[in-house]
C-alpha cells in the first residue's frame, strides 16, 4: 500500500471517528429532547436535523457554505474572530460527515428512547431519583443497543460521505482527500489497481460495520 | 395527619372530582374500571397533575392549584406499586432495591435493604434479574423497592389483580406486616370485595369520577346499591359473596 492510501484511510478513519464522537452526544440529547419533551415545534425541529438524510449531499453541502464559508453566516464572524476558516481543511469533512450522519444516530437513538417503557421512569421518579439520573440509570442502559447501532451506522455513514465533504473541504490530495474522494480521484485518472484496493479496503470495513449495526439492532428488537 | 386529597380533572370527556382524607390506616379505593381511582393514586405520586385542587401528606402540601405548588414526585415521598411490578430489567433484584434508596446515608444502606429482604421474604433471589423470578416475587421486590427510603405511605394501585390466589393471600400477609413494620398509611385500589373486607379500615367507593360512599368495609358492603357495583366488576351476586357481605357487615 502507497503512502497516499495510507493517508486516506487514516483520514478517513479519523474523520469518522471525530464525528461519530459528536454524533452521539448532539444525536442522543435532541433525540432524548425529541421522545420524552412535550414542547411547540417539536416535530419542526425533527424534520430539520432529518432533512440531510433526504437532501442530495451536494445540496447539503451547500448549505454549509453558505453557513461556514467565508462570507457566511457563522463563518464571517468566525473568521473575524479568529482569522480562520473551515472550509478546505479536514475539519470541514468531519462537520459535512457529522452533518449528514446526525440524522441516523436521532431517529435511531429516538425510537429506542421512546420504547423504554414509560411505567419504568415513572417509578424512578417515584423512587426520588432525578431527571439526570433516570437517564443515565434506567433510559440509557435500556436504549443502549438501539444507540449502539445508531452509532454504527453513523460511523458508516460518515466514512462513506462524499457530496458534502466534497463541496465543503474540496478534495485537496494530502490534506482532505477521504477514502471516497481519494476513489474518486484514482478512478477519473485511470489508476484501476490504487482504486481496487481502495475500494476493497473500503467494502469490508462498511460491511463490518453494518454487520455489527445489525446485530445490534437484531438484539434490540 | 394523613393524606388529604381534593382533585377535579378533565380529560377526554371523563371528569374526575373528588375529595377525601385519610389517616393512618389503610383505605381502600374501590369501585367500577374507569372510575378514576388510578388516574387518582398517579396524582397523589406527582406523575399526573389535577387540573386543580389540593393534596397533602402529613401536613405538608404537596399540590395546590390556588398558590402553583406542585411538587415533583421526588419531592414526594411515596411508595408507589402498580399492577405491573415495573422492576428495572437491568438490574438485580438487590440493585433494584438499592436503587429506591436515594437519601439514604451509604452507611445506612445496606441494612435497610437487608431489612426490606427479610421483611419481604426476599432471601436467596437477590442476585436473581427479574426475568428469572416469578410474578409474585417480582411484586415483593417492587413493594421492597418503595418501601426501603422509609416512605410517607405507600399508594398501591392493584398490585396483587394478575397473581394466582394463595399469591394473592400471601401478599395480603406481607401487606398487614408492613403496616405492622412500618405503621404507615396504606392506599390500596382493588376490584376484588373479598380483598376489601380483609383488608381495609376504610372503604372510599368511587363512581364515575367521584365518590360514592366512605366508610368501614362493613357498613359500605351492606348496602344494596354498593353489590349492583360489585357485581358491574363481574363478581355475581351468588351465595358466596351474599356469605362475603354479611361477613364483611360482622
Amino acid at each position: 500500500m502507497n503512502g497516499s492510501v495510507l493517508f486516506s484511510l487514516r483520514l478517513s478513519l479519523q474523520v469518522a471517528l471525530i464525528a461519530t464522537f459528536f454524533v452521539i452526544i448532539v444525536g442522543v440529547c435532541i433525540a432524548y429532547l425529541l421522545a420524552r419533551k412535550d414542547f411547540k415545534g417539536r416535530e419542526l425541529i425533527d424534520s430539520l436535523v432529518t432533512l440531510p438524510l433526504v437532501l442530495p449531499p451536494t445540496v447539503t453541502g451547500y448549505y454549509l457554505i453558505i453557513l461556514f464559508g467565508k462570507s457566511g453566516f457563522i463563518g464571517k464572524h468566525l473568521f473575524a474572530w479568529t482569522g480562520w476558516n473551515i472550509m478546505f481543511t479536514w475539519y470541514a469533512a468531519v462537520l459535512a460527515s457529522f452533518v449528514v450522519a446526525l440524522p441516523l444516530m436521532i431517529k435511531t437513538a429516538r425510537a429506542a428512547i421512546e420504547s423504554v417503557d414509560k411505567n419504568l421512569i415513572n417509578t424512578s421518579c417515584t423512587l426520588g431519583r432525578s431527571e439526570v439520573e433516570t437517564v443515565f440509570k434506567v433510559i440509557l442502559p435500556l436504549s443502549g443497543k438501539g444507540l449502539v447501532a445508531g452509532a454504527v451506522l453513523s460511523f458508516a455513514r460518515a466514512m462513506g460521505e462524499f457530496g458534502a465533504t466534497l463541496m465543503l473541504a474540496g478534495n485537496i490530495p494530502g490534506r482532505t482527500d477521504t477514502m471516497p474522494l481519494a476513489i474518486y480521484t484514482l478512478a477519473n485518472s485511470g489508476d484501476r489497481s490504487g482504486a481496487h484496493i481502495m475500494v476493497l479496503i473500503f467494502t469490508v470495513i462498511s460491511g463490518l460495520f453494518l454487520y455489527i449495526s445489525n446485530r445490534f439492532a437484531m438484539r434490540t428488537v | 395527619m394523613g393524606l388529604s386529597v381534593r382533585m377535579f380533572k378533565k380529560v377526554d370527556g371523563f371528569t374526575l372530582d373528588v375529595k377525601w382524607d385519610t389517616g393512618n390506616d389503610l383505605a381502600v379505593l374501590f369501585g367500577h374500571s374507569g372510575a378514576g381511582k388510578s388516574m387518582t393514586l398517579q396524582m397523589i405520586a406527582g406523575i399526573a397533575r389535577p387540573d386543580y385542587g389540593f393534596i397533602s401528606m402529613n401536613g405538608k402540601t404537596l399540590f395546590d392549584s390556588s398558590m402553583s405548588i406542585n411538587l415533583s414526585p421526588q419531592q414526594r415521598s411515596f411508595g408507589y406499586v402498580s399492577q405491573d411490578p415495573a422492576l428495572f430489567p437491568h438490574m438485580k433484584v438487590r440493585d433494584n432495591i438499592l436503587y429506591g434508596t436515594k437519601g439514604i446515608a451509604r452507611t445506612e444502606k445496606g441494612a435497610m435493604v437487608n431489612e426490606v429482604i427479610r421483611l419481604l421474604r426476599l432471601d436467596g433471589i437477590e442476585n436473581r434479574l427479574p426475568s428469572e423470578i416469578s410474578g409474585g416475587q417480582k411484586q415483593r421486590v417492587a413493594l421492597a423497592r418503595a418501601l426501603v427510603r422509609r416512605p410517607d405511605a405507600l399508594l398501591l394501585d392493584e398490585p396483587f389483580s394478575a397473581l394466582d390466589t394463595p399469591i394473592r393471600l400471601e401478599m395480603r400477609k406481607i401487606l398487614h406486616g408492613i403496616r405492622r413494620e412500618f405503621g404507615i398509611p396504606v392506599v390500596l385500589i382493588t376490584h376484588d370485595m373479598d380483598e376489601a373486607c380483609a383488608m381495609a379500615d376504610r372503604v372510599i367507593v368511587y363512581d364515575r369520577g367521584s365518590i360514592g360512599r366512605t366508610g368501614r368495609p362493613g357498613e359500605i358492603f351492606a348496602d344494596r346499591a354498593i353489590r349492583r357495583t360489585q357485581r358491574a366488576v363481574d363478581v355475581q351476586d351468588t351465595p358466596r359473596d351474599v356469605h362475603r357481605i354479611l361477613f364483611c357487615v360482622n
